[in-house]
């Protein structure tokens, strides 16, 4: 089943990806038949089975707190799509 | 010098230590082969050939001393989704079309570390998002095979498609890819070369640019398991910058090549047998089979009940992910940007030009699976899923050492075949992404060409960290399989 546009408008919001008024109907159709296809899993019996979070083949390490990185802000900053001086700049966030 | 396109991995290394031929030459015969032939291919993002020549120049340097790594002088190709110090990196993204990483992936470094000369970085989908290297914003790649009498371009395979393309037209010695659904083995299988996906923690992932990270994995790319074996045992090993990697020592992969599979216990998993897939293709399965059988190996049918829920279970898990990794891409810190008057207006301006269909496509569906009243019937059911299908093979290991299958269900198809319903597209990931599910081990060997001359690949599967005894059995393929031929284009033929 195809995702409505209020759905799928809704969702590229929260994806913050801008969309034009003519990719919504499209997009819905493709996400439908994917999201419809996906749906197959509600046939699989998961009473009683633990979610996997990832492969649990490594053991959850603790370390000395140290500082082990850093002092580097020349190379953090080094591919700022803009900047002033040692900072990022955005629109005006705050009226 | 054609001659130096016959050269595999381990008997150029070989020719290196006995000083037969410099690593200079090495490399500039393979940097004239991209030369020729990528304009063509397009199996390279960015080409690196000052740095080459001068690594090469360095190798010698060292291997006139007597000394040197495994990889002393070997010319590599590295996909543009590991992180290079200086050297843009990618991700066959617009958004990141100008991003210059200021460190070094830890993968890469090793290689480095090793004496590899590096050649460029290698086309891939983009964000490793794909099956057949057509979603890169630097242009499809085309396989050098052909079908008989047929001059179409035929897709890689994906997302490891430059590296699978680089490798198989002799345009480097071998390459890293990536794995996380199957995008070192199917387009290793397409291109009828070797790949091998290790077990999710053997290989670093700290600079590798994140698709989905509980799948994503590295993994070398080659003409043959041999010089797959010695490009492993230098990317692998423990990383504390990873809190995935794990700390378990590295074998000698290379030792394992020749072990043989007698008593082997080799699993046949009745559920592969695919609706619809082409009688060529079982027809080559029976034929691995009867290798490892004539081999020494015990046959064994075994099952693996929820394999029809790999494919489903990927796709929510993985694009869950993806969506949650990507939002880092918003046009602030790094990337390109696209202004707007607000900052949400910059976010949503930056990232609807950035990124292309698919990679838009798959982040709103893992944005619409973790958003609120839909992820405990989507995402959360994945995960408890994704625990079955790792029992499966749980299970199958109490009884079977390594299991054989297809690597993928069909041979490469033409740029102009690509199916327009994106589930068809997934579905050449049905054989690759359950053993990714269960963060197991899985490599794919060239097995033989299908009846139009394009090349077929056998998987085998193998237990967590047992790498060694998938190198041993798909060697016992490889050498049964005698797979010599050789692409239409390649560096060795004379156009």
């Amino acid at each position: 089943m195809s995702l409505d546009a209020k759905t799928v408008t809704r969702i590229a919001r929260l994806a913050r990806i801008g969309l034009e008024p003519g990719e919504v109907d499209a997009l819905g159709k493709e996400m439908g038949s994917i999201i419809d296809w996906v749906e197959q899993l509600n046939e699989v019996d998961v009473t009683d089975v633990p979610p996997m979070i990832g492969t649990g083949l490594a053991k959850p390490r603790l370390r000395e707190d140290r500082v082990t990185d850093g002092n580097r802000r020349d190379d953090v900053l080094s591919n700022a799509p803009d900047r002033e001086g040692p900072f990022y700049t955005v629109p005006k966030v705050v009226e | 010098m054609s001659g130096m396109h016959d050269f595999t991995l381990a008997s150029a290394r070989d020719a290196l230590k006995a000083r037969k031929i410099s690593a200079v030459e090495l490399t500039n015969a393979h940097l004239d082969a991209i030369e020729r032939l990528d304009g063509r291919l397009n199996s390279f993002i960015t080409r690196t050939p000052d740095q080459a020549r001068a690594a090469a120049k360095a190798a010698d340097e060292v291997l006139a001393k007597g000394e040197g790594g495994a990889l002393t002088g070997i010319p590599l190709g590295i996909k543009d989704l590991f992180c290079t110090n200086g050297v843009r990196t990618t991700a066959a993204s617009k958004i990141l079309g100008n991003f210059v990483p200021p460190y070094e992936s830890t993968v890469t470094s090793n290689l480095l570390r090793d004496g590899a000369v590096f050649l460029g970085k290698l086309n891939l989908d983009e964000f490793a998002m794909g099956s057949a290297n057509l979603t890169s914003a630097f242009g499809p790649v085309e396989n050098p095979w052909k079908r008989n009498g047929s001059d179409a371009k035929l897709v890689p395979g994906g997302s490891s498609g430059g590296s699978a393309a680089a490798v198989a037209a002799g345009l480097v010695l071998g390459a890293t890819g990536t794995d996380t659904g199957g995008s070192i083995r199917q387009p290793a299988a397409f291109t009828g070369i070797a790949g091998i996906k290790p077990t999710y923690g053997r290989c670093s992932r700290f600079g590798t640019i994140a698709f989905a990270s509980s799948l994503d994995q590295a993994g070398p790319m080659a003409r043959n398991l041999q010089d797959c074996a010695i490009l492993l045992e230098s990317m692998a090993g423990f990383d504390e910058r990873d809190s995935t990697s794990v700390d378990t020592p590295v074998p000698n992969y290379e030792a394992a090549l020749t072990r043989g599979v007698k008593g082997l216990r080799v699993g046949i998993p009745k559920e592969y047998h695919a609706p619809g897939m082409p009688a060529e293709i079982e027809a080559l399965w029976q034929q691995g089979i009867n290798w490892l059988k004539a081999a020494g190996a015990e046959i064994v049918d075994i099952s693996l009940p929820h394999t029809k829920y790999g494919l489903p279970t990927y796709y929510i898990a993985a694009l869950a992910e993806a969506s949650s990794n990507l939002a880092r891409y918003d046009g602030v810190r790094f990337g390109e940007r696209v202004n707007g008057s607000s900052l949400d207006a910059l976010y949503e301006a930056t990232r609807a030009a950035g990124f292309g269909e698919e990679v838009k496509r798959r982040i709103l569906i893992g944005t619409h699976v973790l958003s609120s009243g839909y992820y405990d019937a989507y995402y959360l059911r994945a995960q408890k899923v994704r625990t079955l299908i790792q029992r499966d093979f749980l299970n199958a290991y109490e009884n079977v050492d390594v299991i054989l299958t297809p690597t993928a269900p069909s041979g490469a198809f033409a740029q102009d075949e690509k199916p327009t319903d994106p589930v068809q597209m997934y579905l050449n990931d049905v054989f690759t992404v359950p053993a990714s599910m269960a963060g197991v081990p899985a490599l794919s060997v060239p097995a033989g060409l299908d009846a139009r001359g394009v090349p077929l690949g056998l998987q085998l599967i193998g237990k967590f960290f047992d790498e060694e005894t998938l190198i041993a059995a798909g060697h016992v393929i490889e050498q049964a399989a005698s797979f010599t031929h050789r692409p239409a284009i390649h560096a060795g033929v004379s156009a």
